[in-house]
């Protein structure tokens, strides 16, 4: 995984809320086997007509958006599913930062782990960006800041899921080596258990 | 810090100390102990694959279990039960799947097996959903199996590699909530429409870093099958997981299930289950107290599982929302839906009925929606599946007979599997067609691209399928259905 220290773009807005990971990557993209590809359907319902035709008002096809690597979104996004293939989806097509007031339990834990970096922000930090679509803007994971012109923000990010960003720690390296701790436990909870 | 007596402690405080390997400090997740982990074909492929690019093994086969249930058809079965997959990437997905299981020795229910079906109906089915279990799966529906006083939910294909790998999850202490539910349900209300008004009170961000434990009178009265339903949805209001303390009916649901304990073994476990419960006074971050007798059945009208209403009840008006961006939320949701501020629920032309999924796919559900279309037609033009949640619950229908009346009602009776919750296996409904559907999510193009969701309970779904339009279910039913709440 490639570390992440600050990323700075323009920014896109999806101001919704309760974005779910059905939006973010609807199901029948999900027959895959592998992680890579998903970019192109990101969002497909709301890109795409029913022809498959891009659907101008969109703002991921402003031809603002392009190369865009912040998301500003909505409250509760990537509610639903635990599908990993939302934050997969938000990578394969270029995306390092996702924006909001609050991000769901599942979707950010998944996010965390692919790179994908989720900022919460406070409710007037929020507003401000979502008022101000392609503006350039800055996340600083280090100094775990959001700037813009006219603003600068802190976000909250679990302790852990930094250091994994910053240092490009990976979990299962984390966890593999607490091997004999959880031998220990198995161990212990099989002595329990025996009736 | 002095203390005279030991802490109270919540049903959630009881199983996360036991399971705990590490706790967690300021810098680093807690490591936990994972009893039970299911997995299914879709969230499985990359994390299997993650094993083998770094020559690793799966810790437990023996607390790991597959099946094949997104991916899968649900057309009736050839003479021979032979199943026949038509689309290549299912099929990739359920071969990948198969081979995973081979390779690192994973137990496999595959289509077509005795045990195969829903990967929430079939761990309940099975005795392997224990009370104060750790239960896992790349599956946000986990939340299903605290019904049984186990802490269970959703993860990720990264956490499933983690898991596969080590048995364990890093997780940070998620915070409580208890739902109380004073007072009974009423007549043809049930723990769907229950579910749907704790979601509407509570949002479906208000259980955000929560695990919510279900208690009250109200909750205590529910059959396991029922509290199933419950659990189920309490991702859709956000929350990591739901809990309900296991009793007596907990405790008769289990024995003599295939991987219950038995003998002296289910003398110990009864021992330790009896004591998993919140202490009276515990403390919770959040209460919330709803009163079930004032429930009436419900049913969803927007594009997330908390708008919703009682079926006797109207659109409501966005203009009436204070707030801009629910106001918003809200006018996008009824154009999306084809539904007018202020029109009523009940009589809204409906195309599709579903009965099926892990929320009502359990042969309650199905008696449940067999009570109302016994001795009656579902309208023309309205197609109706009915999809029982596993193989199990196939068997046991229709050793009731229960498929016959849903054939002669002029329903599908079909295989088990998600089938048309999430419309992978091509059970979709046609874009811009409005389905009444049993299952837990309303989102936009869920069951299909351009698909109309109308969440129900299947009594409600099944007085939908008789009307051809959202209808009040109270007055179809006679009183075999109150079993099947
Ligand atoms: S029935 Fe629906 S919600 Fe349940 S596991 Fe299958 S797809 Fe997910």
């Amino acid at each position: 995984m490639e570390p992440f220290r600050t990323f700075t773009s323009r920014a896109v807005v999806l101001p919704r809320r309760d974005v779910d990971t059905d939006q973010i990557i609807p199901a029948r993209f999900l027959k895959g086997t592998t992680r890579e590809g998903l970019g192109k359907w990101l969002f497909s319902g709301w890109r795409y007509d029913a022809t498959g035709a891009p659907v101008a008002e969109f703002p991921l096809n402003d031809p603002r958006a392009e190369g865009a690597c912040i998301l500003v979104a909505g409250a509760n996004f990537g509610c639903g599913s635990s599908r990993e293939h939302a934050p997969w989806a938000l990578v394969d097509h270029g995306f390092r930062a996702v924006i909001s007031a609050s991000i769901a339990d599942i979707f950010r834990n998944n996010a965390v782990k692919n790179g994908l970096v989720p900022a919460v922000v406070d409710e007037q930090a929020h507003r401000a960006l979502l008022a101000n679509p392609f503006t350039e803007v800055t996340v600083d994971l280090q100094a775990q800041e959001v700037r813009a012109p006219g603003m600068r923000a802190r976000f909250s990010i679990d302790p852990f899921a930094r250091r994994c960003l910053l240092d490009g720690i990976d979990e299962l390296g984390f966890l593999l080596a607490r091997s004999a701790a959880i031998t220990a436990h198995e161990r212990a909870r099989r002595r329990e258990e025996e009736p | 810090m002095e203390r005279s007596e030991a802490p109270l402690r919540t049903l959630f405080d009881r199983i996360w100390e036991r399971h705990l390997v590490q706790p967690e400090t300021a810098e680093t997740p807690a490591v936990l102990f994972v009893d039970l982990h299911l997995v299914h074909e879709v969230t499985s492929p990359q994390a299997f694959a993650l094993l083998r690019e770094r020559g690793l093994r799966v810790r437990r086969p023996d607390l790991t279990l597959a099946t094949m249930d997104h991916s899968t058809p649900t057309t009736p079965a050839g003479e021979a039960g032979e199943m026949v997959i038509t689309d290549p990437e299912c099929r990739v997905q359920l071969d990948t799947l198969e081979q995973d299981c081979r390779d690192f020795r994973v137990e496999l229910h595959p289509l077509g097996t005795e045990h195969q079906g829903i990967v929430h109906v079939i761990g309940p089915e099975l005795g392997l959903t224990q009370p104060g279990r750790t239960i896992v799966c790349g599956d946000s529906h986990t939340s299903t199996h605290g019904a049984f006083g186990a802490l269970a939910f959703g993860i990720g294909t990264s956490e499933v590699a983690h898991v596969l790998a080590t048995q364990c999850l890093l997780q940070r202490r998620p915070r409580t909530m208890e739902v109380r539910v004073a007072g009974r349900l009423g007549a043809c209300v049930t723990a769907k429409d229950l579910v749907l008004a704790i979601i509407s009170r509570l949002g479906v961000s208000g259980g955000t870093g929560h695990v919510l434990e279900y208690s009250g009178e109200a909750i205590r009265a529910l059959s396991m099958e029922a509290r199933m339903t419950l659990c189920n949805m309490s991702i859709e209001a956000g929350a990591r997981a739901g809990l309900v303390a296991p009793d007596d009916t907990t405790f008769e649901y289990l024995h003599g299930r295939p991987r219950a304990p038995r003998g002296r073994a289910w003398e110990s476990a009864l021992a330790r289950w009896r004591i998993l419960r919140s202490d009276e006074a515990a403390p919770f971050d959040a209460t919330v107290e709803i009163d079930a007798s004032a429930l009436e059945p419900t049913v969803t009208f927007g594009t997330n599982p908390g708008m919703s209403a009682p079926i006797t009840g109207r659109v409501p008006d966005p203009e009436r929302e204070q707030e801009p961006a629910a106001r918003r939320g809200l006018e996008s949701a009824l154009r999306y839906m084809g539904l007018r501020p202020g029109q009523p629920l009940q009589g809204h032309p409906i195309d599709v009925v579903f009965i099926g999924s892990c929320t009502n796919g359990r042969l309650s559900d199905l008696r449940a929606a067999a009570s109302v279309l016994r001795g009656r037609r579902v309208a023309p033009r309205v197609r109706t599946l009915v999809v029982p949640g596993s193989r199990e619950v196939k068997r046991a229908a229709e050793a009731e007979g229960l498929h016959r009346v849903f054939l002669e009602a002029g329903a599908e009776w079909r295989e088990p599997g998600c089938s048309m919750c999430i419309g992978m296996n091509g059970d979709q409904v046609p874009p811009g067609q409005s389905a009444v559907s049993t299952s837990n999510r309303n989102f936009e193009g869920r069951q299909g691209p351009g698909a109309r969701t109308f969440l129900a309970s299947p009594l409600t779904a099944a007085a939908a399928a008789v009307a051809g339009a959202l209808a009040d279910p109270r007055g179809l039913v006679d009183a075999r259905a109150e079993e099947g709440r």
